[in-house]
């Protein structure tokens, strides 16, 4: 914190308003709310309001299409961050090392980033759909490709169509961390260890470790929320319902079922799984980090 | 400059994923100047036809869903509306709500730091019905406040005012200090210009994400007049090449303002001066 200060006064107050006032109204009264509906049952005209402890709990772990958008959700989230981070690095890798165009590469690759995971579920739909999708076909003819039918397709499916964007993301992040990088350091590198592939995954990819960190977070994030928009655009959790992340799942539960109680229930163990990764990934990841 | 590896092959991984990231979206470009019968018989195409500008001034005045009250232009309209709003409110928020946390004394300045930060776990899509709730409760259910307010409290863009003020050497303060100025006098004076930056930064990172909202529009407006464009895609109906025509104007607005202002953006996020 800065040593010097303005002492706690009046003023303070006005420039707190208007986002603790967001804050208050849009989001702690709402969880708050959350909280009332996962332990309280309504009656089915909406009159009146039960208390009835971990009830809705019990009911959706009782509820095997749970459990497969429990495993769809990890999965999912596993693949993306894995292969967007991969494919992201590999792109920064190169573009740090090439000497002209380096900032046109940037501009070319960073664009994707830009688009809604709505609309890139459109544009998806059109390259898998059975009449004239393209990869559709081409899959197709690889392996009898299917998604309307095969789980492990429209995982594929939904895994081209999730990772195309975020690429973009992990690219710029890897590229700002690599530059970040001293020169002396890779220098001195350079007379230890001939090998270059060694020299990257020995030297380089340690010092990037608190930008991988971070985009572990934000590719987790991304594949638990963001691909909502993804997949009520693509699959809307087809073949019958195996591609539903938990977020959907509650969705379709609290929209379509008019089930809030259920659907309260489902958002605090979203919470909670949150929570969980979070705290690992401070825990136990972030103390392997090497920040020098 | 240190290499790893040769420069060509760098260049042709480059390419690859320039291709991979373009080729998509040509396509589908270059089929919505197609007509719809040679999609539906020839598939996607890949060279531009001669259909542009009647396959796209037809989006833009098509009248969509189930009761006619909305046009394309209306949702571009919406959409911009709707970004802009976030945009300017999240940023305005977030740059005061850091002020406070680094340049003032407080004693529950931890607590504070806390209330703030918790919300990145708690998205939107967590606790929908609820906030839906509480919006009818408040009559902002179709309306475009409705839209803007509840998405406008961004914990990251606080992150990212804080962690920028944090660098500003405490000399800045000092001085302001022995010149009179009060609380809101070294806000506006110093610390808003030097922002500037970051403050773009911020500015197209909240537009975008304002702009790329779905499923929160889709809940909070039950009437047509308030649909946004990301929304709007799912709804539409019409030929396939009207749909691929409205698909690439849907993109138009975030990718131009990142690839313009790119330069803002990645010298606001990395701080690199």
């Amino acid at each position: 914190m800065k040593k010097v200060q303005f002492k706690s006064n009046y003023s303070q107050y006005f420039f707190l308003a208007p986002q603790l006032g967001i804050l208050l109204i849009f989001l702690y009264w709402p969880i708050i709310q959350t909280f009332r509906d996962a332990f309280t049952m309504q009656d089915a005209f909406g009159f009146g309001r039960q208390f009835v402890w971990f009830d809705n709990f019990l009911f959706i772990f009782d509820d095997p299409a749970y459990f497969i958008a429990f495993k769809f959700t990890i999965i999912y989230s596993f693949v993306i961050t894995l292969v967007t981070g991969a494919i992201g690095l590999l792109l920064a890798v190169n573009a740090n090392n090439v000497m002209h165009g380096k900032s046109a590469y940037k501009t070319l690759l960073i664009w994707p980033y830009a688009i809604a995971p709505a609309v890139v579920g459109v544009m998806a739909n059109y390259f898998f759909s059975e009449r004239f999708g393209l990869l559709y076909h081409l899959f197709n003819d690889l392996w009898g490709f299917n998604w309307y039918e095969s789980v492990f397709d429209s995982y594929i499916y939904l895994i081209i169509a999730g990772s195309w964007k975020q690429i973009s993301a992990n690219f710029i992040f890897f590229l700002a961390g690599l530059q970040a990088i001293q020169k002396s350091v890779i220098e001195a590198s350079i007379i230890d260890c001939k090998s270059s592939f060694r020299r990257f995954w020995t030297i380089t990819f340690p010092l990037l470790m608190p930008t991988t960190f971070f985009l572990i977070i934000i590719n987790i994030t991304y594949a638990f929320f963001d691909t909502f928009g993804i997949i009520d655009t693509t699959t809307i959790g087809a073949p019958s319902g195996e591609t539903r992340t938990l977020v959907y799942k509650a969705y379709m539960d609290g929209f379509r079922g008019l089930d809030l109680g259920s659907a309260g229930a489902q958002s605090i163990m979203m919470m909670l799984i949150v929570l969980v990764i979070t705290i690992f990934q401070f825990r136990y990841i972030e103390g392997k980090i090497h920040y020098n | 400059m240190i290499r790893y590896f040769s420069s060509n092959f760098s260049h042709l991984i480059l390419l690859i994923g320039i291709f991979i990231m373009i080729i998509p979206v040509w396509l589908i470009f270059a089929s919505s100047t197609h007509t719809a019968l040679i999609i539906n018989t020839q598939g996607l195409q890949f060279f531009l036809g001669d259909k542009f500008l009647e396959n796209y001034t037809k989006v833009l005045l098509y009248e969509g869903g189930f009761f006619k009250e909305i046009t394309v232009y209306k949702m571009f309209l919406n959409s911009f509306l709707m970004a802009t709003g976030v945009a300017f409110l999240s940023v305005i928020s977030s740059l005061m709500t850091a002020y406070v946390l680094v340049y003032f004394r407080v004693k529950y300045a931890t607590l504070l730091f806390w209330i703030i930060f918790i919300t990145i776990l708690v998205p939107l899509e967590l606790r929908i019905f609820p906030t839906y709730s509480v919006m009818s409760t408040l009559n902002l259910v179709n309306s475009y406040w409705g839209l803007i307010i509840p998405i406008s409290a961004s914990a990251i863009a606080t992150l990212f005012f804080r962690q920028f003020y944090k660098t500003i050497p405490d000399e800045l303060l000092e001085s302001a200090k022995l010149d009179g100025a009060n609380t809101w006098r070294f806000f506006i004076d110093f610390l808003v210009p030097l922002s500037k930056t970051m403050i773009v930064a911020m500015f197209i990172f909240m537009f975008v994400f304002g702009y790329n909202q779905y499923l929160w529009p889709i809940l909070v407006t039950s009437s047509e007049q308030y649909w946004t464009v990301v929304m709007g895609l799912k709804m539409m109906s019409g030929s396939i090449v009207n749909k691929f025509a409205f698909v690439i104007m849907s993109m138009i607005p975030p990718v131009l303002i990142i690839i313009v202002l790119q330069k803002y953006f990645i010298k606001g996020i990395f701080q690199d001066k």
